[in-house]
């Protein structure tokens, strides 16, 4: 067992679990935090991912010894402070455009859209169908058309 | 949204709840066959039209006016009086002691408020905002994280474990347990109970399918096809045989229970569709009285026929029981594949004959390995009769069959029938059940059918219709998807058509074979051909969600999709070999349509169809049939990449991979 240290949605947290336990078990099993979903364990569903200092990642296949004291991780629960807000703009965009079916899967969704607009907002560009395409995160009620719809609605208000 | 209507109050003031398994329910506790609002449209809208008529009641008896002067609007009762009450405040009052006989009227659908209009989900905000509960997020006192390592074939069980006491005292382990499957492993974390499993060494037994593979249940398949009744009629006669490959109904929360057996009571939570089943075979199985286990039923992520069934339910009691604590136990990914219940490989045979631009026969031949219908009709009775030799799951299957199958067309003497092989796979009823593989083989002979006659597909299928609902969404989707338009070459449209559930569906797509997108990059992903755009029409009786609606049809084609081009298990050695979702693959965002219009036709019947499972099949059948004119081959093997193994498969033991430790490497 050792301790474990870093920021979680805002909050500084310190758990005492063994180096190799994956990051997934420590937010859910210990911490609570069931945002993050398991779905696989294999860094393949993605119905996991959060943010790892704003970067999406999926801590089903990072051990806990791998994150640092200053790093700063975001689950769902998370996102709309990120924002100062109740809801982030694609939580709103989600909405509106009715995309959850059972849900499992839409909070990594989420996270894994919020993540790519940045990252072409970075760049310069608008997002692409490419960008929509290139989404691994899987949906098994098959929402993709509307998940699609809600990112390029959300990326014009981020 | 029916208790709202008819009791005049807004959705958002209506609260919907699981409940527990309720033996007095008998057939009446069952999630399945697209029936939920089927059933439930008439005794819903009754019961709450009574409550509605009992406060109308009171308050006028209250105030001393007629019951004709009462108004109720959003939960309030009021006289032109002036006088108001909320529901709240006489609902005491309004309740009744005993058992009266009473009437009551139902709105006219004209007078619909609720009903018919687009409503989004009443769990939106909780699901985007992480809030959403489901099985592997509920807290049970001491329920601690439990998994198994499981046989290196299907229903394998346990011959020895040789190194119990060494896993037990690993990090964070508790406790060790053998159960009917596998080996039982309970920690404080589910990372915990992986690294556990994974250590254990165990000897197997053999499962109940070890030599079985792809191949030899296909030539199982192949000579238990039952003889088709008319001889071949040469240049009269179109004739196809196509197979299907098994198929996973792998919704993506694994499956998961929470169990707390004690010696004299237990206490189960899981996603149940047949709950009553659950409870009074699970009590049989430990030994309780059944009014002594309560079996409460928990939100799930997804099901697709999957939660018919209580095994994971019944694994988690008898865990609990066996180690005398709680457990929270979850499949992993990988056992949801490989032990998890599939929809089992099947052959559609079919022979049509015509003459003179007359269709005059057409005959199918279904043969499929079992599919379990052991869960019955909701209860004991029947899911044991299920299990009966006499009665058995062969009828159970040939009655589920008949009824749910049906051919659309005039074809002068028509005949389908079912033939099952009792292999002993973990099977059941995946969305759609029998429909996406016979209606698949269906539509293709249809275009087949049209284009010996030298008709198109559409002309071919409006002349031989019987059915006017399907009639008219074909029409309706030929419009809104520009059927015919110019394409280039590799890029065709194709047509499914199917009624089912007291509703009719069209679907149109365009699939894209050129090699350029056949042939486009996808790391770890299959490509293949692109569905790129897809229209779905459905007369849907009287649609009362148009929204939810939507999403259902959403949902069903890309369900469809998948059993067309990329989705199967491949059986090899008694065992799938597909453990994780860049083994099965389901449609991904670059499998999606980048278009895609749904069509919710005006009310025709003044009944609401069933939603959830009806475009399943008609989006099968259509990608099927714009795939052969695009190649300008019909395809007989489904799912069309199946031939090829576009995986390196993971070890069968230890039976859940470990989780890998680059995750920052991927981060973006």
């Amino acid at each position: 067992m050792s301790q474990h240290t870093f920021l979680l949605n805002g909050s500084r947290v310190t758990v005492d679990v063994a180096d190799d336990v994956r990051l997934l078990w420590v937010l859910r099993d210990i911490l609570g935090v069931t945002g993050p979903k398991y779905g696989c364990g294999l860094n393949v569903c993605k119905s996991c991912t959060s943010h790892i200092n704003g970067k999406a990642f999926n801590p089903c296949s990072v051990p806990v010894s791998k994150i640092k004291e200053s790093d700063e991780i975001t689950t769902i629960e998370g996102l709309p402070a990120t924002v100062g807000r109740d809801l982030h703009p694609m939580q709103e965009a989600w909405l509106e455009e009715d995309v959850s079916q059972c849900g499992y899967c839409q909070p990594g969704q989420i996270m894994a859209a919020v993540a790519l607009v940045r990252k072409t907002k970075a760049e310069g560009r608008q997002i692409t169908d490419a960008d929509l395409d290139g989404l691994r995160n899987i949906c098994r009620c098959g929402t993709y058309s509307r998940i699609r719809t809600a990112i390029r609605k959300g990326a014009d208000r981020m | 949204m029916m208790v709202a209507e008819e009791l005049d109050l807004p959705v958002d003031k209506v609260r919907i709840t699981l409940a527990d398994a309720r033996p007095e329910l008998l057939l009446n506790q069952l999630t399945g066959g697209s029936n939920s609002v089927r059933s439930i449209f008439t005794p819903v809208r009754t019961a709450s039209a009574l409550a509605r008529q009992q406060l109308v009641r009171t308050a006028a008896a209250q105030w001393g006016v007629p019951e004709s002067e009462v108004a109720t609007r959003d939960g309030v009762l009021s006289h032109r009086s002036g006088r108001s009450a909320t529901y709240g405040s006489l609902a005491k009052a309004a309740a009744s002691d005993r058992t009266i006989r009473v009437s009551v009227s139902l709105k006219a659908v004209g007078d619909f408020r609720v009903l018919g209009k687009p409503q989004n989900r009443i769990d939106a905000h909780d699901i985007v905002t992480g809030r959403k509960k489901f099985g592997m997020d509920l807290q049970v006192p001491d329920a601690k994280p439990c998994m198994v390592r499981r046989p290196p074939t299907i229903n394998g069980t346990v011959k020895a474990v040789r190194n119990t006491a060494a896993v037990k005292a690993m990090p964070g382990i508790t406790d060790v347990a053998v159960v009917k499957y596998g080996v039982a492993v309970r920690g404080d974390t589910f990372g915990q109970c992986i690294d556990g499993l994974r250590a254990l060494d165990v000897e197997w037994n053999p499962g109940t399918v070890d030599g079985e593979s792809d191949a030899t249940v296909l030539a199982k398949l192949k000579k238990a096809q039952l003889p088709l009744a008319l001889p071949p009629l040469g240049v009269l006669s179109v004739e196809a045989e196509f197979t299907f490959a098994f198929a996973s109904n792998a919704p993506l929360e694994p499956d998961n229970a929470i169990a707390d057996v004690r010696p004299d009571r237990a206490e189960i939570w899981s996603t149940l569709k047949v709950p009553i089943d659950a409870q009074q075979d699970i009590a049989r199985q430990l030994g309780l009285p059944a009014d002594k286990v309560v079996v409460h039923v928990v939100t799930g992520g997804g099901s697709f026929g999957r939660h018919l069934f209580h095994d994971v339910a019944a694994e988690a009691a008898e865990i609990s029981q066996k180690m005398g604590k709680p457990v929270k136990l979850s499949w992993s990914r990988t056992d949801d594949f490989r032990q998890g219940r599939t929809h089992p490989m099947c052959v559609s045979r079919v022979r049509a004959t015509h003459l003179l631009g007359n269709v005059l026969t057409y005959e199918q031949r279904h043969t499929s390995s079992e599919t379990s219908f052991s869960h019955g009709l909701g209860e004991m009775i029947t899911s044991t009769a299920a299990e009966l030799p006499i009665v058995g799951n062969y009828s159970f299957a040939q009655t589920i069959f008949l009824l749910s199958q049906s051919v659309p067309y005039n074809f002068g003497v028509v005949t389908q029938l079912l033939n099952e092989i009792p292999l002993k796979f973990n099977t059941g009823s995946m969305r759609n059940i029998y429909s996406p593989n016979v209606v698949c083989a269906q539509e293709l002979v249809v275009d087949k059918l049209a284009a010996k006659l030298g008709k198109d597909p559409i002309a071919f299928r409006r002349e031989f219709l019987k059915d006017d609902r399907l009639r008219a969404v074909m029409d309706r989707a030929v419009v809104e998807g520009q059927w015919g338009r110019a394409l280039p070459k590799g890029v065709a449209q194709g047509i499914g058509l199917h009624a089912e559930y007291r509703g009719a569906v069209a679907v149109l797509v365009e699939v894209d074979c050129r090699p350029e997108t056949v042939n486009r990059p996808i790391t770890d992903g299959v490509t293949g051909p692109r569905v790129t755009k897809a229209t779905i029409v459905i007369d849907a009786g009287l649609p009362l969600n148009p929204r939810g609606l939507e999403a259902q049809m959403i949902g069903g084609l890309n369900d469809g999709i998948a059993l067309a081009l990329t989705s199967s298990l491949h059986i090899k050695d008694g065992i799938p070999l597909e453990g994780s979702w860049d083994n099965y693959f389901y449609t991904r965002q670059w499998n999606t349509p980048p278009e895609v219009k749904v069509v919710v036709m005006p009310p025709t019947t003044g009944n609401p169809s069933g939603a959830g499972e009806i475009a399943v099949a008609p989006a099968f059948a259509a990608v099927a049939c714009a795939y052969a004119r695009a190649t300008g081959a019909m395809p007989t093997s489904f799912p069309i990449n199946h031939g090829r193994l576009g995986f390196e498969p993971f070890p069968s033991q230890p039976s859940t991979p470990a989780s890998p430790t680059n995750g920052l490497d991927s981060a973006f």
